[in-house]
């Protein structure tokens, strides 16, 4: 075997990427639980950041176990892994401990860890194991049928412990069907009457007009993947919206953002459009039905929701959507948020500097609502470095995934970035108000030993697998 | 095997797209925008919740009964106290320092960034001169609230008071949190969610000397607070005031209704108390002092004393068997012999008596014989009393009357399961159960009950639900109160009851006759254990098209005609007159200044 070889193999810079973002996650933790007039050491475990340290710590010793052991094992041991997750998923809603409304911790004497976290590995693992087994066609029923029980079994068991959060994780596999071969199509229109359906209750209309457009736009590259028309299209856009932003910019017009944003978004649309009219591109009337299809959508939930139903059925929708209760009145701990976020200024108030988190104006300022501390404290350059490094790691692993040999490898590599991805999309969406306020973690940064600890077994299996990728023929 | 690889370009175009939107939402939020920036200077944003005004309470004439005065609490937050002068600010306040420092205390552990309150309800005047001296106290600050303020000492308990929300109220209704007003009572109560409005929120930035330095954003995320939505109540405060005199010095109760709406017009349950003492700072040892009080002057009497009707129940029973068919007008039943003995006359009269006659002379063996008769129309007891009973009922009572108000007893009607379980099964009858046939016994009627059924007998056979609120601004009243509940009962039956009814007032002393008005009424006696018996009487007027139905109840008034008839017949005066004619000074003179809280009274 290849141990010799296994440092070597091994994918350095996203190991290098874990590194720095679990780094920066805990210097954001201490300075969220920071205060100027309490002195604790860095190592006081009564502490938050005490805590964390230790929590890193073992999640190194973790990874570093978990690239011990032979990649035969995950193989081998998939469906046993999952089916020992789904068993504590259940122990869980039977002796489960309830915090914050939900039953989702396991407690042992001092010891308790939310099991929840752990079922994203497992589901990747035997969604990689039955879709790389000789013969599989997702074409075919059964096969679809399967699927969904691996995928939503544990995200049933997550919702029936009151984590619809967690639970709405389990959505993000549909991108991993999707390169596998699941039509574009039904991914296509899933994942918009989802998003539609979310976003028309929480982003302003304006906002959510601008998405919407550069969604068509993408779904114009993916009916169009001729690498030529893609930058084409892209440089034709990208220029629109900038010389329309530079003249709103130089006239001074005054007009809100939003509605600049939206309007450069249309008008580029618009260019493209005739530029694909000329060019007799492919499915361009298609798109443009189905973008107009999808504005009125979200105008006619918009007004279902806010003409329609009754102030207990919102409440209902927003429950079931996971969206928090607001106790101090409509969007509070966004508002909150994006205060903390916006008030940190280009370069930021400096490390420990923060005002708006030290007010403790950001609720679950350690956990779910960690960005906001890196936005006030590093302003736009550290959100934009944390974000960059973020899509680093996604991007980074999907080509790790498209390099794999073997089938099993590629797909839970996939799922790994996927899932983070989803957590990465919702919980800084969440905090800038773009995304519902679903209380998920933000990976390797927000507090929390059995996230943190749930997130470094995803990415590590998928470092040793990607480390043994030559060692196998593919299936 | 990789015929899909060209799709990782969409899963990363997916994610690039994403990265952009959120970088552009960043770059906007941090950078282009300015409105977040003021925060860099350590401004603090502070949020006042905004607490609206109740709605106003206005009687059935727009004369405004409840109103708002404003008031003041001194709220902290913990974090940004630096020392001060505890003395003086104790001296301003009037209270002492142990009372600063547990609030002090109690604020600390709640949150030492968040305000809370730490002396409520502080008067204008006080509040005048703390204002302009706030800059001395960092960390603390003010927030306006308003306190209930009544025209008139009268009516608590139709309208209610308002107090703080305990935890019980924050669960039920998300809208309510920590030191919240809450209608605990009555209106207050009962239509607690048109009066509150809707709380607001101000948002001001504060610098650090506490100071404010504007409001955020120009005021755009502001949420104003909505003013309670305004009640015109059905109450006739000049009726109402009129009434409570009458009843000074006595316990009982005073229900008059408008029997052609269900409106009521004056609802009395004595001992009062003046509304006012349950506001402000003194409520609490107020309200301690009348829940101790051996008057049990909270005790709304009107809506949940259970009173045996007496002789006022008569009328049911002889429109129960006119109904049932078991008597008719023309059915004669002697004072005296075998048949009549089970309850005997306590009067002389004429003998035998028609149905008319024995209203009017309130004649006990009559009510019997025709009590009995409905029973041996069915085949058995049970079967007799089930009917019976099924027309009590109709009538409201032995049920809840669904008032607008939050309580009421549904007073006393047994069912048959009742004497099953106390006689045996098949082992009672109508003798067995007799006492019925006069209205004593396990009979149980609230005064609003009484009034009610005598609004029904008015309105010959039918009768609106009794409400004590009109409109509530923009907000038309619940269809209930709008709809008529029929007694079952023929109406041509109830000009027989009507006629007795006339006869029995004007044959009576002259204390309740009113000059030049027709009026309807009967008395009754509720024997009471506990000390003399109460007098009861209920009445209507005029008797043609009438506009007023009344109950009245006055404890240990020995009997109907001595307490309970004087007093209606002159809120009745009152109302259809507007003023007590001169003859009849001296009944106003003597019902006003008798006291009767001994109870045990003089035969
Ligand atoms: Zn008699």
């Amino acid at each position: 075997m290849a141990r010799n070889k296994l440092w070597t193999n091994i994918d350095w810079i996203t190991v290098i990427l874990f590194i720095l973002l679990v780094f920066a996650g805990w210097l954001n933790i201490y300075s969220a639980v920071y205060n100027d007039t309490e002195q604790h050491s860095i190592f006081d475990f009564s502490q938050r950041y005490g805590k964390q340290l230790i929590w890193i710590l073992a999640a190194f010793l973790i990874a570093f176990t978990i690239l011990l052991i032979e990649t035969n094992f995950y193989l081998f041991f998939s469906y046993i892994i999952y089916g020992l997750v789904i068993f504590t998923l259940v122990l869980v809603l039977l002796f489960g401990t309830e915090i914050n409304y939900s039953k989702s911790w396991l407690t042992f004497g001092w010891f308790s860890f939310q099991p929840a976290e752990f079922g994203k590995f497992a589901a990747a693992l035997a969604l990689a194991k039955f879709m790389s087994s000789f013969g599989f066609k997702l074409s075919r029923p059964k096969s679809i049928a399967i699927i969904s029980l691996i995928v939503l079994l544990p995200a049933f068991l997550i919702f029936l412990q009151n984590d619809t959060g967690s639970a709405l994780v389990y959505s993000a596999f549909i991108l991993v069907l999707y390169r596998e071969g699941l039509s574009g199509v039904v991914l296509f229109f899933g994942t918009l009457i989802a998003l539609l359906f979310i976003f028309s209750l929480v982003l302003s209309e304006v906002l959510l007009f601008g998405i919407l457009t550069s969604l068509t736009l993408l779904v114009y590259m993916i009916a169009n993947p001729g690498l030529k028309y893609f930058f084409r299209v892209i440089f034709i856009w990208v220029s629109v919206v900038i010389l329309f932003a530079g003249l709103n910019f130089l006239l001074k017009t005054g007009m809100e953002p939003g509605i600049i944003l939206a309007g450069t978004l249309l008008l580029g649309g618009v260019v493209v459009w005739i530029y694909s009219a000329r060019n007799k591109l492919k499915n361009y009337v298609t798109i443009t039905i189905i973008f107009i299809g999808a504005i009125l959508f979200s105008l006619s939930v918009d007004f279902t929701f806010s003409q329609v139903l009754n102030s207990y059925q919102q409440a209902r929708i927003h429950e079931l959507l996971g969206i928090e209760s607001d106790p101090l009145g409509v969007g509070y701990n966004v508002n909150q948020s994006k205060i903390a976020i916006g008030s940190g200024g280009f370069w930021g108030k400096g490390f420990l500097n923060g005002t708006q988190t030290k007010y403790k104006f950001v609720p679950e300022q350690s956990t779910d609502f960690i960005f906001c501390t890196v936005g006030e404290e590093w302003g736009f350059a550290g959100t934009f470095v944390v974000v960059s490094l973020f899509v680093a790691l996604f991007i980074r692993l999907i080509f790790l995934a498209e390099r794999q040999r073997s089938g099993f490898s590629r797909i839970y590599g996939y799922a790994a970035a996927v899932i983070f991805f989803f957590h990465f999309a919702v919980n800084i969406g969440m905090t800038i108000g773009m995304m519902p306020v679903i209380g998920i973690p933000l990976p390797f940064f927000s507090y929390g030993g059995s996230s943190l600890w749930g997130f470094t077994i995803l990415l590590f299996i998928f470092i040793r697998l990607d480390a043994s990728r030559l060692d196998y023929l593919s299936y | 095997m990789n015929s899909f690889s060209k799709r990782s370009y969409i899963v990363i175009g997916i994610f690039l797209i994403t990265a952009l939107v959120f970088s552009l939402r960043l770059f906007n939020l941090q950078v282009l925008d300015p409105t977040y920036k003021v925060f860099a200077t350590n401004n603090v944003l502070r949020e006042v919740v905004q607490y609206p005004a109740r709605g106003l309470i206005y009687d059935r004439n727009g004369t405004l009964l409840v109103h708002n005065k404003p008031a003041y609490d001194l709220l902290v937050t913990p974090r940004e106290v630096t020392a001060f002068d505890t003395l003086y600010l104790c001296e301003m306040l009037g209270i002492t320092r142990e009372e600063i420092e547990a609030g002090l205390q109690a604020a600390n552990k709640y949150s030492r960034y968040k305000p809370s309150v730490i002396v409520q309800q502080i008067p204008p005047e006080v509040y005048a001169v703390l204002q302009e001296r706030i800059y001395r106290f960092k960390g603390f600050h003010t927030q306006s609230r308003t306190l209930r303020e009544y025209t008139y000492p009268v009516a608590a308990h139709v309208l209610g008071y308002v107090g703080e929300v305990n935890a019980n109220d924050i669960q039920e209704d998300r809208y309510y949190s920590q030191g919240d007003y809450i209608g605990v009572s009555g209106i207050e109560r009962s239509y607690e969610n048109g009066l509150r409005g809707s709380k607001g929120v101000k948002k001001y930035l504060v610098d650090v000397h506490n100071r404010i330095q504007g409001s955020f954003l120009g005021g755009e995320e502001d949420i104003p607070a909505q003013i309670g939505k305004n009640l015109t109540t059905s109450i006739d405060i000049d009726l109402q005031l009129y009434a409570e005199k009458l009843l000074q010095n006595k316990k009982g109760s005073v229900v008059a209704l408008e029997p052609a709406t269900g409106e009521i017009l004056a609802l009395v349950s004595a001992p009062v108390y003046d509304p006012g003492m349950l506001v402000g700072r003194v409520r609490a040892s107020n309200y301690s002092m009348l829940v101790t009080d051996t008057l049990k002057p909270l005790f709304n009497r009107a809506l949940m004393a259970d009173y045996p009707p007496g002789s006022t129940f008569k009328m049911l029973n002889a429109l129960i068997a006119l109904e049932e068919q078991a008597i008719t007008s023309n059915t004669y039943f002697p004072c005296y012999g075998v048949a009549s003995s089970p309850i005997r006359c306590t009067h002389d009269h004429v003998s035998p008596l028609h149905v008319v006659e024995a209203i009017r002379e309130s004649c006990n063996p009559f009510l019997w014989n025709t009590f009995r008769s409905i029973f041996s129309k069915f085949s058995s007891s049970s079967e007799g009393y089930e009917v019976w009973r099924e027309h009590v009922l109709q009538f409201g009572i032995g049920r809840k009357l669904e008032i607008d108000l939050p309580i009421e007893s549904k007073g006393s009607l047994p069912e048959v399961s009742y004497y099953d379980r106390i006689y045996g099964k098949g082992r009672w009858n109508a003798l067995t159960v007799r006492s019925l046939a006069i209205g004593q016994g396990e009979l149980g009627l609230t005064p609003l009950q009484l009034a009610n059924y005598c609004a029904a007998i008015a309105n010959r056979g039918h009768y609106y639900t009794p409400h004590v609120v009109r409109e509530m601004e923009d907000e038309s009243i619940p269809e209930k109160f709008k709809t008529k509940n029929f007694t079952g009962i023929s109406e041509n039956y109830f000009e027989l009851v009507i006629e007795g009814m006339e006869q029995a007032v004007n044959g009576s002393t002259g204390m309740l006759k009113i000059p030049g008005v027709s009026m309807c009424g009967k008395t009754g006696t509720a024997e009471n254990p506990h000390g003399s018996d109460h007098s009861v009487f209920m009445a209507f007027a005029p008797k043609d098209n009438p506009k007023i139905a009344i109950s009245v109840y006055i404890e240990n008034g020995v009997w109907g005609a001595r307490y309970a008839a004087p007093i209606a017949s002159l809120v009745i005066e009152k109302y259809l007159n507007d003023t007590i004619s001169g003859n009849r000074g001296w009944v106003e003179e003597r019902m006003m200044e008798a006291n009767l809280l001994n109870p045990n009274q003089p035969k």
